[in-house]
Parts: structure tokens; sequence; C-alpha cells
């Protein structure tokens, strides 16, 4: 167990800093997760970040990698559906740390 | 005495257990996966009615009907309790016994 | 890597209702896991296993986290095939509408008819 601090409040997380209560997100504490991750969000980051909010909302899982990224081109165009684009964002994977940043647990089946 | 049963009648037999040694006056209570044979058009519809029909008070707790969107099939005479009604049944009987 | 590339059928049979145990969530979860290994994955519900696909779940009051929705996630994982036995469903009060997903519903003898096809079933 871990914490993290923003906008002068601490918030837990677990011991790979994925964040412990799914409903203390907010796009400050994002932010800060991203910082650690020593990611600087643009809007391509966001949108993805936001994307994959909408889509815990509605199936209450985050979707492994292979699924995202199908996901991703079929909303946003293909040209970002792709391993390439998502990891060009996220380098240490879109699961790892794009999850982490949308405040949603580790992806079942992610190793 | 206060009967509580928390097992599908599809998965164990403890329900009809249960009505087997429930006698006239008594109360059943079904939680968990029990809820499902107070739901209209289950199998074990007919054991539930009988019971009832032999002056049995059957009852099932809402927030476990809830969960498994079984709460607009409640079955005619099983009567919908919620955790206040529970603790209700529980001091209003002297004794109570969990077919486990 | 001729062992690599062999496809198996999968089925998984799904026998227990949501919640009163953990069965149905950890059968999803290993099925969502199972999709990453590019198999021919199927998915059959019978008995009390036909209530995990009940729709208007809301399980808010007994304090449980609702993995209903995930089961609409499936297709998005290239699971989609989804078997519902028919005796259950009406030996349940069910019907196919009272489903939060599309499945093919089959009676008890093609259902078993679709196990003896299969390479592994897995039974949760």
């Amino acid at each position: 167990m871990g914490t993290i601090d923003a906008g002068g409040k601490t918030f837990e997380v677990d011991e790979e800093g994925y964040l412990v209560n799914l409903s203390d997100w907010n796009e400050e504490l994002a932010g800060e997760i991203a910082k650690a991750e020593k990611i600087d969000m643009t809007p391509n980051h966001w949108e993805v970040v936001n994307f994959l909010r909408e889509y815990y909302n509605e199936y209450q899982i985050a979707p492994a990698v292979r699924v995202l990224t199908k996901a991703i081109g079929k909303k946003l165009g293909p040209e970002k559906g792709s391993n390439q684009y998502l990891y060009e964002l996220f380098p240490y994977g879109p699961a790892k740390q794009a999850c982490k940043i949308a405040g949603l647990p580790k992806p079942t089946g992610c190793v | 005495m206060l009967h509580i049963v928390n097992k599908s009648p599809g998965e164990r037999s403890t329900l009809a257990s249960c009505l087997a040694h429930a006698r006239p006056g008594h109360c059943v209570l079904l939680i968990e996966d029990a809820v499902y044979a107070a739901t209209k058009g289950h199998a074990a519809g007919a054991q539930v009615a009988k019971a009832l029909g032999g002056g049995v008070k059957v009852y099932v707790l809402t927030p476990d009907l809830e969960a498994r969107a079984r709460a607009g099939a409640v079955a005619e005479g099983v009567v919908q309790v919620d955790y206040r009604g529970f603790v209700d049944l529980v001091t209003q009987n002297p004794r109570v016994q969990s077919w486990l | 890597m001729d062992e690599a590339g062999t496809v198996k059928k999968f089925l998984f049979v799904n026998r227990k209702a949501p919640y009163g145990s953990v069965y149905a969530l950890e059968g999803l979860e290993v099925v969502l896991i199972s999709a990453a290994f590019d198999q021919d994955v199927g998915l059959a519900f019978l008995d009390d296993g036909v209530y995990q696909l009940a729709k208007g779940q809301n399980p808010k009051g007994i304090e449980t986290k609702n993995f209903s929705p995930t089961y609409r996630a499936l297709e998005g994982y290239d699971i989609e095939k989804l078997y519902v036995e028919r005796e259950s469903l009406e030996a349940r009060g069910l019907t196919e509408g009272d489903l939060l997903v599309d499945v093919q519903v089959l009676g008890a003898a093609e259902m078993a008819a679709l196990m003896d096809e299969m390479d592994v079933m897995i039974s949760f």
C-alpha cells in the first residue's frame, strides 16, 4: 500500500500504484499519477484515458490491450487503433499506464 | 420458529428439508440464492405454494432479490422484507433454525 | 510451433447462480483471460447458471460488485458463442427476453451434442 497526493488530499494506491478506490478519481489526481509515470498528458492521452473510463463504466472491467486497441480503432479511427499509437503515448503499455492514470484496476489477464 | 434458507433449490435440497419440517404458524425466510425459490414460474413454486397453503409464512429478502434481478417476479403469497424486517423476524421468533 | 498453432474447442460450463458463491465471477474472469490464447471459446449456461445472464441485476443492497455488465463485453473479446439451455430457463420462469445478451437457446439434447464436440470443458 502507498499513497499519492493531489489537490491537498492523500489517496490510497496499491503496491503497483493503482488507485484503491475508483471513486477517488478526478483529473487532478490523474495528472499526479501521470507525473509519477513520467507522462506528459496531451489531449491524445486524455482521449485514451477518458475512453478507458467510459469502457469501465459500461462493462465494469478494464479491457485487455487487444480489446482496447480494437475498440479505440472503432471509435477514434484506425490510425489511433494501433499498438504503435498507444505505445507511443504510453511507453510502458496502455494497460499498465493508461489504466493506472484512468484510476482503473489492472486489466484482467494482464501479467 | 423462524427457519432461514440460503441455498438455491436448483443447487441443494435444503428448502425441501426445511419445508418438510415447517409447521403451521412457522416463518420461513429465504435469503441469498434461496430467494429464487420464491419467484414466479420457478419449478420450486409448488413446494412453496403448498407450504403457504399449510399455514407457513414465507418471507424473502428484498436486497437479495434485487441483486439477482428478481424483485419484480415474487410469487403470490410471499412477503418481501428488508434487513430491518429480517431483524424483526429474528426478534419476534423465540427460536431460529438455519438450514445450511 | 505446431503445438502453439493448434486451436482447440473450449466450452466453459456455467451452472451456478451469481452472488451466492464466487463461481460465476471466477468463471467469467477465467473466460476473459482465456481470450488471450486465441482458442475457439464458447460459454454454456445451464441450471442456476442461467441466472448469471438475468437482465436488471442490482447488488447494491448486498454491497457486492455488479459484474453482469461484463457479459456484454465478451463480444469485444471475440467470444460470441453463448449457449443457454431451454429447460433451465423454463424451470426458472425465465425467457430469452429476460437475458442481458444475445444467446443461442438450446434444448438439453442439443446441449449434450454440443458438449460432445468439444476438446476441453471447464466447469464453474
